[in-house]
């Protein structure tokens, strides 16, 4: 059927609410008798577009085309099901939404395309086929058809093709394929070897280490004594992988059929190839030095004798630490000071203590008058530092002192001093005491000039009050200084010219008394000092440290050490040099006093020889301090030490 | 570019200053030389890699267009490089080459051990295994084996190829489970340059034998005529390197070999050595030949459940003749039943049905026999028994070390020295020990001298505690005899320790360094020989035991 108007009958656009355009169709009864009744008036539109509608389309007169009343519940369906014989061949227009029942022709066609069957009935599929383009010549031709004109011509648009493709050739864009290389994979390739074409990067090359090959404890039935036990084990376990000795954990098995694979084999090469390309190489000379021969070749001690080797005398009787001592000139005489707030004087042969002095306080220095015709100590109490006769030895000689120190004669004017010297009372008389020199602050040293007759205190101040000059002669005391450099740890006349040493933390200065003026200062290397000693022919200093260093200076040659010894293992607590032998001694924290023999020639050029000669070693350690003095013998080559134990001993 | 690096050998350098290289901070920074990279920049390969990098952008995209006849193009056209001269550039000689093979070895065994997925490409893996088998296949035709240790992790081979040794190691054949954690791509550039250098080598190698290199099985020809033999399971190239890597049969040589090339070279004395060292030279040749020939006119036959490779390569190189089941490997060329047979080789603790006339051994047997250079007494590895530790062959002892008793007791034998066997060999194991540990403690006292009291005290302990161990008494007074003696020791040693207060600070540094290690050294081997003894002692009191409740 031909619709005059199958636009507008199939308008998909028209909206269910809205009437069509064209009301008026006039030949609706030529219509086929399907349409008839209920005809489709949308057109092929989703028919959702009506669902929720009760119509579907209009019709010519604009009225709606109601949909057929569809009430059923699902009981209906179920009795229709039931008693309609029609059932199952009867489907639902979509279109219309009408209930069509199926002839008997088409249900045959569903159910020949259900199976797959062509929807014809007559048409056959296994018609005989005719082949009408076979490899045989036939006699007639297939088609009658002429041969076209271009089949005989050339084809323009090929011709076009192979000129490009020409083109391309002569201009070289296209090459020919390459030939596959077919030299063998491989082959001799050090046929023509030549040692001199190693370049030249490959001298500075370094080869890779080899790995290192595998010792006993890698076996699978290592001897029992490299199995870990269970501790070791442990221990393995808890070390961080790259701290282990062995990256594996020694087993043992019975027989090699019991051996598993080795859970990290293909760690290790990877590891291995990391190390090879990322590893920086070096060429690590191995030191390969006998440790004999870094031994320094010293001359033996033999042969540097005399010196102290062995413990001789003990001198007993302070009950606690022996700070300092002091020997008389004559080497007859020893005078110890001490914690206990005593002064004892001993026999330096028979370890007898001859005399006993108490004091107002702590003994922090005392020192004995070089000068052999005068006896006489000056022993530092607290504030006040004491001349003392201690009437020993000689009576003429003691004596001779007493008159000396008699003899003075006080200055028509009085001078302003920054000490104050006092004659000792009758009863401090009694005891030896022949003079008080009273200072405004703790005395820390007191040290002799050679000849004497001065002698210098040191005082626990940070001004410039530190260090002061006394004159026992003339009781005169002096302050050089008139500004504080530092905290000073001790003093030191040079033993024959007009020198003046004074040490502070880290540097010792020099100064010339006569000038007045600094000469030098030594540069001690070290973090404190602590005492001080000088070489009786005035050249060479040796300075002691907290930090257990030894400096050695040699005035001549530069304010820094010459040599700097560590021998003791603890902080230095005094040093001393021997008036005649070459011979130099340190005491230390850790209860040892080491000798050395420290050799000065007199030829400029050759330096001075240091050697370690002995370490002599008996005072016990008390509140971790040990050694606090030591000093020698004036003509003997002894030394005294003082310690923290509260002994003096004599080493010969 | 990390390839590069690694197929050229860069490596990094530690700077001399390294704060003024990396701009005054000290932070962990690698350095490469400038030259080196200039260096890696005039290399050809670099524009071969941006080709393939190209080719395979260009692949991708046609295979996202599904342009299958662009892929196929492209696919034949894809370019290819060779490391040739690069392996020629880094080793400028063959025996530069040699020197460098022990991680190409290694690697190219591990290679050819990995399953045939996933991992890296067939070709590599398949590669690797003709190439490591080509290798073992020449070590037997030149019988370079020197040594071989059965380790926790694998095997270790030595051999010594054209005076150099050659160290490498296998794993052991079980199926690898892959690390995650380990970058396999850094694994497979080494491999590449790896494989390329060993198949020259062993062209090389193959070529200085008189062998034809793609190696030929001797008596093949005949085997080719009729292929319908034995190969109906596998294709030919397969069968063939099987058949290969069996190491049963001797390869064919270019020209027949004549047994004039046997003939021990004519002897120049050279000029500067003395007779003593020519002789000892000699008597090392001497060994070495005796060494080649261990297991010559000897008939093996290895059960199933020994590892077969490992032990038939052994074999082989010492000039032994080998077999197998026949469904266990092909290149099995006589049966078990065989008469000839002089040892099999078993693995499981109880053999039954046993033949007589051979002797049934533990593996272990084969290898402490090659390390010791000779056919060690077989009591001590018959089936079941518990075996002598295994000791490694790279261990040389110096004065000073720990040695284990039982490789004091192989060197005896080595010497010649009969050291008894079966039931007297436990008694004189102890004596020797006893020795030994006399010796130690003379080198001890030696060493005492050296040190410092401390270590002194520490030794007197230990000599203490070891006395108490020991049933010898020392008597007191020895001492005193000795005390002249004694003295002057003390003074000596007092000298020293004065002379060492006196050492510079660096030099003392030093000093003192050496001496840690050496005393640690010594510590280390106190400490083995202390364990060796309470393990001895408990096996004997254990023994003890045993043998009064026998009675009982």
């Amino acid at each position: 059927v031909a619709h005059p108007f199958p636009a507008l009958l199939r308008s998909p656009l028209c909206p269910p609410g809205v009437k069509p355009c064209v009301s008026h169709y006039p030949h609706a009864a030529f219509l086929s008798p399907l349409l008839q009744d209920i005809r489709n008036t949308v057109g092929n539109i989703p028919m959702e577009w009506y669902q929720d509608f009760p119509h579907i389309g209009y019709n010519l007169e604009g009225k709606r085309i109601y949909k057929p009343i569809r009430n059923k519940d699902e009981l209906d369906k179920f009795l229709e099901k039931m008693e309609n014989p029609d059932y199952w061949r009867t489907v639902q227009d979509k279109m219309t939404g009408a209930d069509i029942k199926l002839t008997d022709e088409q249900v045959d066609l569903v159910q020949r395309l259900q199976k797959g069957q062509f929807g014809d009935v007559h048409f056959d599929p296994y018609e005989p086929a005719i082949d009408f383009f076979s490899h045989e010549v036939m006699i007639h031709p297939v088609t009658n058809r002429p041969a076209d004109k271009r089949s005989f011509i050339p084809s323009l648009i090929e011709k076009e093709k192979v000129s490009k493709l020409v083109h391309a050739i002569k201009m070289g864009w296209i090459k020919p394929r390459k030939p596959k290389e077919d030299t063998p994979t491989y082959y001799d390739l050090w046929a023509h070897e030549d040692p001199k074409s190693i370049l030249g990067r490959h001298k500075m090359h370094v080869p890779a280490p080899k790995m290192k090959l595998p010792g006993h404890e890698e076996s699978y039935n290592p001897p029992p004594e490299y199995l870990p036990s269970e501790e070791e084990k442990l221990a393995w376990e808890q070390q961080e992988p790259a701290e282990r000795k062995l990256n594996f954990v020694p087993q043992q098995y019975r027989c090699l059929r019991a051996v598993p694979a080795y859970s990290r084999f293909i760690h290790e090469r990877f590891e291995r190839c990391l190390d090879l390309y990322l590893c920086p190489r070096q060429r690590k000379m191995r030191v390969n030095v006998d440790p004999e021969e870094l031994i320094p070749k010293l001359p033996k001690p033999r042969d540097l004798q005399p010196f102290p080797t062995t413990q001789a005398l003990v001198y007993r009787g302070h009950t606690s630490l022996v700070r300092c001592l002091g020997v008389s000139p004559s080497g007859q005489w020893l005078v110890s000071g001490s914690d206990d707030c005593t002064v004892r004087f001993w026999e330096v042969s028979t370890a007898r203590c001859m005399k006993t002095l108490p004091v107002a306080g702590v003994v922090k220095s005392v020192a004995w008058n070089p000068n052999p015709t005068v006896c006489l100590v000056a022993i530092a109490v607290e504030q006040s530092v004491l001349l003392v006769n201690p009437s020993l030895g000689d009576k003429l000689l003691y004596g001779a002192t007493d008159q000396l120190l008699d003899s003075y004669v006080a200055p028509e004017e009085e001078r302003v001093q920054p000490v104050q010297w006092v004659a000792a009372t009758a009863e401090e008389h009694g005891k030896g005491v022949r003079l008080l020199v009273q200072h405004s602050r703790p005395v820390k040293q007191v040290t002799w000039h050679g000849k004497g007759d001065y002698f210098a205190t040191v005082l626990a101040d940070n001004s410039n009050m530190q260090v002061l000059i006394h004159q026992t002669s003339k009781r005169w005391s002096q302050n050089p200084f008139r500004k504080s450099k530092g905290l000073v740890q001790c003093v030191l006349f040079h033993p024959i010219r007009p020198y003046f040493f004074v040490a502070t933390q880290r540097y010792v200065r020099v100064y010339n008394l006569l000038k007045q003026e600094l000469t030098k200062k030594l540069m001690t290397n070290c973090k404190w000092v602590s005492s001080m000693a000088i070489h009786p022919g005035g050249d060479n200093i040796i300075c002691g440290s907290y930090d257990s260093k030894l400096a050695w200076f040699d005035l001549d040659l530069s304010t820094r050490p010459y040599q700097l010894l560590r021998h003791h293992k603890k902080a230095l607590r005094s040093v001393a040099f021997h008036k005649h032998y070459p011979l130099f001694a340190s005491g230390s924290d850790d209860g040892s006093v080491i000798v050395c023999h420290g050799m000065v020639y007199n030829d400029l050029l050759q330096n001075p020889l240091l050697v370690p000669v002995k370490v002599l070693k008996g005072h016990a350690l008390t509140w971790d301090l040990g050694v606090l003095d030591v000093l020698f013998h004036p003509t003997q080559p002894w030394v005294f030490s003082s310690g923290a134990d509260g002994t003096v001993r004599l080493f010969t | 570019n990390r390839r590069l690096c690694i197929l050229k050998g860069i490596y990094p350098h530690e700077p001399k200053h390294k704060k003024k290289v990396n701009k005054g901070s000290t932070a962990a920074r690698t350095f490469y030389l400038l030259k080196d990279i200039k260096f890696l920049l005039h290399e050809p390969i670099v524009n071969k890699f941006r080709e393939y990098k190209v080719f395979v952008r260009k692949l991708r995209k046609a295979y996202g267009k599904s342009e299958w006849s662009t892929v196929e193009r492209l696919k034949d056209n894809k370019p290819s490089y060779k490391l040739d001269h690069i392996v020629k550039e880094r080793y400028p000689t063959f025996i530069d080459a040699l020197r460098d093979l022990d991680d190409a070895l290694s690697m190219c065994f591990l290679f050819s051990t990995f399953p045939r997925t996933g991992k890296c490409h067939v070709q590599t893996i398949q590669l690797c295994r003709r190439l490591a088998v080509e290798f073992l296949n020449y070590v037997i035709a030149s019988r370079s084996l020197r040594k071989v240790f059965l380790s926790i992790k694998g095997i270790y081979y030595q051999a010594e190829v054209l005076g150099q040794p050659v160290t490498w190691i296998t794993p052991y054949a079980f199926a690898h489970d892959h690390p995650t954690d380990v970058d396999y791509r850094v694994m497979a550039t080494f491999t590449e340059f790896y494989t390329t250098l060993l198949g020259f080598v062993n062209f090389r190698l193959y070529h200085s034998l008189n062998l034809l290199y793609p190696p030929k099985i001797e008596g093949q020809a005949e085997a080719e005529l009729k292929p319908a033999e034995g190969e109906a399971y596998a294709m030919d190239s397969e069968s063939y390197l099987e058949k290969l890597s069996a190491l049963s049969a001797s390869l064919t040589r270019v020209v027949a070999p004549t047994p004039e090339d046997d003939v021990e070279m004519d002897e120049f004395p050279v000029e500067g050595e003395t007779a003593e060292q020519m002789d000892a030279r000699k008597k090392e040749q001497e060994a070495l030949e005796k060494q080649k020939k261990l297991f010559e006119g000897l008939r093996f036959f290895l059960n199933r459940e020994v590892p077969r490779e490992p032990l038939a390569f052994v074999i082989r190189c010492f000039g032994g003749q080998v077999s197998w089941d026949k469904s266990l490997c092909i290149g099995a060329t006589y049966d078990v039943s065989d008469p000839s047979i002089t040892h099999q080789i078993v693995d499981r603790p109880r053999v039954e049905q046993q033949v007589v006339g051979r002797y049934y051994l533990q593996p272990q047997w084969v290898f402490d026999s090659v390390n010791a250079k000779l056919c060690l007494p077989v009591a001590d590895y018959f089936p079941g028994l518990l075996l002598p530790p295994h000791l490694s062959p790279f261990v040389t002892e110096q004065e000073g070390d720990y040695i284990p008793p039982e490789k004091l007791k192989l060197l005896a034998m080595q010497r010649g020295e009969n050291p008894g066997n079966g039931r007297h060999q436990p008694s004189e194991e102890e004596e020797e020990e006893e020795e030994d540990d006399n010796d130690e403690e003379e080198e001890e006292e030696e060493d005492d001298s050296e040190k410092e009291e401390e270590t002194k005290l520490k030794k007197m302990e230990e000599q203490k505690t070891q006395s108490k161990a020991l049933p010898v008494k020392v008597t007191a007074g020895k001492v005193r005899l000795e005390d002249k003696q004694r003295l002057e020791q003390e003074q000596q040693s007092e000298e020293k320790r004065l002379a060492i207060m006196m050492m510079k600070k660096r030099e003392k540094y030093l000093y003192k360094k050496i001496m840690f290690g050496k005393k640690r050294k010594v510590r280390e081997a106190n400490k083995l020989a202390e364990k060796r003894k309470a393990h001895d002692m408990a096996i004997k009191e254990e023994k003890k035991k045993n043998k009064k409740a026998r009675r009982a």
